[in-house]
């Protein structure tokens, strides 16, 4: 049991340097962290295929191995042997970098994460401003990917990714502020603590959902993939790519939507707190996957439903709704959170369930609020656009379909 | 924990020096403007690297943030959307020396100064024992003894900004 806590005691227990028990157990946690989520994508393949497959009506992959399940491994190796071409003309050393870029972006991501109680890559004191930073290095990949491959196709998509994912970090940022400011901290494992008496979810629901849409759009998928539109740019920026390359970024993105569900669970649902935390603080890891696990459905069941969107109509969601309803909510958040320690309403013990009611009842009653003055401003724009069309209607009958 | 006498710290002073500088050198003996500009972000990530070494995390996860996600990202954008600047072949201007004697007076001067006691000496004794934390950072910005109307001023300059680039690029397109 000890070694499972704390490896490097239990082997200066049986005899080891302590230098040397400090570095193996620092190196093996950091090969742990670093293998864990490229090793659970494998899984997560067969997952997402197979869940695709029932919201469109079909099996799924059913043929290699039980109910499938052997599909990815042979996959792998499938993209293992396959030739790894490169272009002529294209940049060779930027080409090659851009793959691992995109891995170690997400990746990056998990050095953060709290796992359980006592087991986390590092407790940084700015670990939601570090997410932020290290999410721009993918931005950066798909930028250098796209350009590096001599081919206009490639480029077209690589343009596209930096107006979407760069405009979808604004409200990403400002929801993240949201648990934060909850928190009274930025470290990953500070926002997990103060979850211990209320999930954040129930204090800033929008928050949660600008968060969740904006995760969405940086992984680049539906109906966020005007990145690989295949009608319009063949695969977009990964055009060109091959062989292990191409797995790279497609193992890249299977992973960042998986850790964005990590994330969601970390920031609102409490990470990897529930039941017998205490007594045995690895079953927190087990707590922390299930709740991904919901987040990251809520994700493919999202993907697999909604169709594309153009690229006008992404950029007008994001700087006509979701930015300016970040910032009223961060305002109306910061404002709510004064009105409270004015009120005296902070519970004395944070971890305490009954004494977290009130301050929660006062976040939730705002929220709704702004959803509701939302729901009334969306209705009134509507209703303008409807008189619009109708007069225009009067003198030109005919007008685009969809617009 | 010390390697045959090198402290971790040394090691990752060294390798985070190599990065900016030899990204730095990268920007500057590149034609490829699109590689230099990649070379000019390997350069700040060391930057960002040797802030950490210096109990600054919050400045390092800015500098990655605003210097490699944004401003990083900008530049290679904008060399990439001016199609002709990616591929030079002839220098641009022979004033290249006169730069070059510049920036190495610059750098001689600044190695006066930190290895020479010309101001003072520079021993690790005189640097604060208590680094500031985020929070007070933070405080420091909003609180009226402090930092608070410099910040509001630099908000201020930076908002004129953005509306001066977007009256801009309006009026272009007006013209077109």
């Amino acid at each position: 049991m000890d070694c499972i806590n704390n490896l490097s005691l239990c082997l200066r227990h049986s005899g080891v340097d302590a230098g040397l028990a400090e570095f193996v157990s620092i190196f093996l946690g950091v090969v742990l962290v670093a293998t864990f989520p490229l090793l659970v994508t494998i899984l997560l393949i067969w997952v997402e295929r197979k869940f695709a497959a029932r919201i469109q009506d079909r099996i799924g992959p059913n043929r290699v191995g039980p109910f499938g399940l052997l599909q990815p491994l042979a996959d792998v190796v499938k993209l293992l042997t396959k030739e790894n071409i490169t272009p002529t003309g294209a940049d060779r050393p930027i080409y090659n970098l851009a793959p691992p870029f995109m891995v170690a972006a997400v990746l990056l991501i998990w050095a953060v994460i709290p796992l359980s109680p006592i087991h986390y890559g590092v407790d940084l004191e700015i670990g939601a401003l570090y997410f932020v930073a290290v999410a721009s290095i993918g931005t950066l990949s798909v930028l250098m990917a796209g350009w590096a491959s001599n081919n206009k196709y490639a480029l077209l998509g690589a343009f596209r990714v930096v107006a979407l994912l760069i405009s979808y970090e604004v409200p990403l940022a400002l929801a993240l502020i949201v648990p934060v400011m909850l928190a009274n901290s930025m470290s990953m494992v500070g926002i997990t603590e103060a979850q211990w008496g209320m999930w954040f979810v129930f204090m800033a629901p929008i928050a949660a959902f600008l968060f969740f849409i904006g995760s969405q759009a940086e992984t680049g998928r539906a109906p966020f993939d005007l990145i690989e539109a295949e009608s319009e740019l063949t695969a977009g920026f990964n055009t060109e790519y091959s062989g292990m390359k191409f797995a790279m970024f497609f193992a890249g993105e299977f992973m960042h939507v998986f850790t964005n569900g990590v994330l969601m669970a970390v920031l609102f649902t409490g990470g990897w707190i529930g039941p017998f935390v205490g007594e045995l603080p690895l079953i927190g890891l087990v707590w922390l996957m299930a709740k991904a696990s919901v987040w990251y459905i809520i994700a493919l069941w999202v993907r697999n439903t909604l169709p594309r969107l153009r690229i006008d109509q992404v950029m007008l969601f994001n700087w006509q709704f979701l930015v300016p309803l970040s910032i009223v909510n961060l305002l109306v958040t910061a404002f709510l959170l004064q009105v409270i320690k004015m009120a005296g309403l902070t519970p004395a013990d944070p971890g305490n369930f009954v004494q977290n009611i009130p301050q929660t009842l006062v976040l939730l009653v705002g929220n709704l609020v702004e959803f509701g003055g939302v729901l009334i401003m969306l209705r009134n724009r509507g209703r303008r656009e409807r008189i619009a069309d109708a007069a225009k209607g009067l003198s030109a009958p005919v007008h685009a379909v969809g617009d | 924990m010390v390697i045959g006498g090198i402290t971790p710290e040394a090691f990752a002073f060294g390798l985070f020096t190599i990065l900016t500088l030899g990204g730095a050198l990268g920007v500057a003996l590149n034609r490829n403007l699109v590689r230099g500009a990649v070379w000019l972000i390997v350069s700040l990530f060391g930057m960002a690297g040797l802030f950490v070494l210096l109990s600054a995390p919050f400045l390092a996860a800015v500098q990655v943030l605003v210097y490699i996600g944004a401003i990083g990202i900008l530049i290679t954008f904008a060399v990439m959307l001016t199609r002709s600047m990616t591929n030079l072949r002839e220098r641009f201007t022979n004033q290249w020396w006169m730069s070059a004697i510049v920036a190495g007076l610059f750098f001689l001067f600044l190695l006066l100064g930190v290895v020479a006691p010309v101001w003072g000496s520079l021993s690790p004794d005189q640097a604060p024992a208590i680094v500031g934390t985020t929070e007070q950072l933070g405080v420091s910005f909003v609180d009226g003894n402090q930092f608070v109307l410099p910040f509001e001023v630099v908000s201020l300059l930076l908002t004129a900004a953005i509306i001066g680039a977007i009256v801009i690029a309006r009026h272009q397109e007006e013209e077109e």
